[in-house]
């Protein structure tokens, strides 16, 4: 792979990340538990949105192939999506949502902050953008984890539950492949390793406050980084991509 | 405590440094924090703010409409409270 | 300031209400007279208050169910661009139920309370919005009519009488006014595509004309509240005068856009300056506002599930807020 085709499949899949969690969240839009969360949600989801539009723009320019933001979120195949199995995860209930969403963005957090010492300017500038968004978020998050797991019984063994489950998805955001490899070498993108212990430590004491256990096993589901998805995936981005698959090449 | 309501916070924003806070609306939340947040993302969505004050409606004073009379009318006749109450003389300069 | 209309139970009583004179009746109806704002803290007739309980929370119930038609299409916007911008519309209407609510909650009542008459069938909202949104086209029908509509309201409400509905009107108006260009900008795109787009267009803009144009009410003579309103500058001007504003301007932009208003009895009177609609069938309205309309059970049902899907987190937040406070107390 050249150079370039690292930064620009690397990009693809911070995009993905950002498009499949931010489609996951206008799901629930308009079945939230309080208005003021609706307002909140909105904002997260235009937050990743907006991401995925940087990436997959800057991504296309690289390319050079006169495909923008919209061919990568609407014209590509499932296989072609690189984005984590965390993020494609079914909305559930909001303890699952808010799990899924915590435990993504402590890693994203992380991920963006070394990313803005990479050697790509515009990529590290971008990265700085994000990283604002991401602490809101995890400042959200956070608390909200927080007050669930330390609310009612019912509240922390629905959180619990959530924490259980969606644990088994964690494990791949720091499963070091090839592309991340060639990022760290050729970019001075970030070290999984690195990212890892500081993750851990993190939620780690995050669930301590939360009154939440820490799961144990390490089994880790992958595949998504390489474009093996989970069955979710398929409705995802059939709904997603229906109208301009229907009426293809048309301005809207 | 059997309310079932989030209890209900006023909102001020500064919208600039230099500006005070002026009151923007109102949102249920649990606790302070929250609170914080959700006027954030209610009442700054465009850039309307750069600093965010709540506080618990309940704790809030207000004077009462009924007493309007005795509590302001009285300045109104106080006009020599005013800088355009003074007659200065013309060739008189920085007063 | 709010303090009067919050948590009105357990606060003790300044004793009995004060009777409503025809002293009082006529002191308050001179400060509306002379466009002075009514306050929360306010004297004002029970009926008074009772009637803009009822509009504002109206109002506030129309913003929230409305979000349902347009949430539908933000997993499918054609767009990322087109995505973002519906959702940013969507959440703004999420914000302009809450600020009503607010200034609802200013007049002795709670959005408890307001949302458990909605979700009991008590309290009604827009029936505009128990019609289904079925294609892309119709995002753009109903930010352009219906959002188009909703201005020609709120514009006039952002000077009535009460303040906190009045501040909370000028707030919504300066949000909205994008709203309808969203709108209007994607019926241009669709009018300017092939011809599946513009068949999309014309078809959304045949189901939601008559709708839209129904959403400004009966004429005021069949209209139980309006007199009242106006007096007490509740409500400013006249359905009729308002529907046919809304006409009038709405028309030249259907003709730019190049799409036919489906309205055979059409016609512009040169000599009155407007245009004249056909029959409009009431009896339509009357059957979606008694809850026949295509979509009213999914509309309420969305939202009651929304409402008990959330208590556990609701009562979680408490719960954690009260052992907070225990804590500092401690």
């Amino acid at each position: 792979m050249s150079k370039k085709d690292i930064l620009i499949a690397y990009l693809l899949r911070l995009g993905d990340n950002a498009l499949v969690l931010g489609q996951r969240l206008t799901e629930i839009v308009a079945a939230g538990p309080e208005l003021e969360e609706e307002l909140a949600n909105a904002n997260l989801a235009l937050d990743y949105l907006g991401q995925a539009r940087m990436f997959y723009s800057y991504a296309g320019e690289l390319e050079g192939k006169d495909r923008g933001e919209d061919y990568f979120a609407f014209l590509r195949e499932e296989g072609e999506f690189r984005n984590l199995l965390l993020v494609e995860q079914p909305n559930g209930h909001f303890g699952d949502t808010i799990i899924r969403q915590v435990l993504f963005d402590i890693f994203y957090l992380l991920q963006l902050d070394a990313l803005q010492s990479c050697s790509d300017e515009r990529l590290a500038e971008i990265a700085a953008k994000a990283i604002k968004e991401i602490r809101y978020h995890l400042r959200h998050g956070r608390q909200w984890m927080i007050r669930l797991g330390d609310g009612t019984d019912q509240s922390h063994q629905r959180v619990s539950d959530s924490v259980q489950h969606l644990w088994m998805y964690t494990g791949e955001m720091f499963a070091t492949d090839a592309l991340d490899d060639a990022m760290r070498k050729e970019w001075d993108g970030p070290d999984l390793a690195l990212l890892k212990e500081r993750w851990q430590a993190e939620v780690a004491q995050m669930l301590d406050e939360a009154t939440i256990s820490l799961p144990d096993g390490d089994w880790a589901a992958d595949g998504g980084k390489q474009g093996r998805h989970t069955e979710h995936f398929g409705y995802l981005i059939a709904e997603m991509q229906h109208l301009q698959r229907v009426h293809p090449g048309l301005s809207w | 405590m059997a309310d079932k309501n989030w209890p209900l916070y006023e909102v001020f924003i500064r919208s600039k440094s230099g500006l005070s806070h002026r009151h923007a609306g109102s949102v249920h939340a649990a606790d302070d924090e929250m609170a914080l947040d959700h006027a954030r993302d209610v009442y700054t969505r465009r850039n309307e703010g750069i600093s965010i004050w709540v506080v618990r409606s309940s704790e809030i004073v207000a004077s009462d409409p009924a007493e309007s009379s005795a509590l302001f009318e009285p300045a109104t006749d106080k006009i020599y409270r005013h800088p355009t109450f003074y007659e200065i003389p013309d060739g008189v300069e920085n007063l | 300031m709010y303090t009067q209309g919050l948590d009105q139970k357990g606060k003790k009583s300044d004793g009995p209400a004060p009777v409503e004179s025809t002293e009082r009746l006529a002191a308050f109806q001179a400060r509306v007279d002379a466009e002075e704002k009514i306050e929360p803290k306010d004297w004002m007739p029970e009926a008074y208050r009772k009637t803009l309980v009822r509009q504002i929370s109206q109002h506030a119930h129309s913003e929230i169910i409305g979000m349902q038609p347009e949430g539908n299409w933000l997993t499918r916007a054609p767009t990322l661009r087109r995505k973002c911008i519906l959702l940013a519309k969507v959440q703004d209407e999420a914000g302009h139920g809450l600020y009503l609510y607010g200034s609802g909650e200013t007049l002795g009542t709670s959005r408890d309370q307001m949302i458990d008459d909605l979700l009991i069938g008590k309290a009604k909202y827009s029936s505009i919005f128990n019609y289904p949104a079925l294609t892309w086209a119709d995002m753009g029908a109903i930010g352009w009519l219906v959002d188009g509509a909703a201005i020609m309201n709120q514009i006039p409400l952002c000077r009535c009488s009460y303040g906190p509905y009045a501040r909370a009107m000028v707030r919504i108006c300066k949000e909205e006014s994008f709203h309808q260009r969203q709108g209007f900008e994607i019926m241009l795109s669709l009018s300017r595509g092939n011809q599946a787009q513009k068949d999309m267009a014309q078809d959304a803009l045949n189901r939601w004309w008559w709708p839209s144009i129904m959403m400004f009410g009966p004429s005021d003579k069949d209209s139980k509240h309006s007199a009242q309103s106006m007096v007490w500058k509740i409500k400013r001007f006249s359905n009729d005068e308002l529907r046919q504003k809304f006409v009038d301007v709405t028309v030249p932009q259907a003709e730019f856009l190049g799409l036919r208003v489906p309205d055979d009895d059409l016609k512009f009177d040169k000599k009155a300056g407007h245009y004249d609609i056909g029959e409009i069938d009431w009896q339509e309205f009357y059957e979606v506002l008694k809850g026949n309309g295509p979509c009213n059970r999914q509309r309420m049902a969305k939202r009651q599930k929304a409402h008990n899907d959330g208590a556990w987190v609701r009562e979680a937040a408490r719960a954690y807020a009260a052992k907070q406070a225990d804590k500092k107390a401690a």
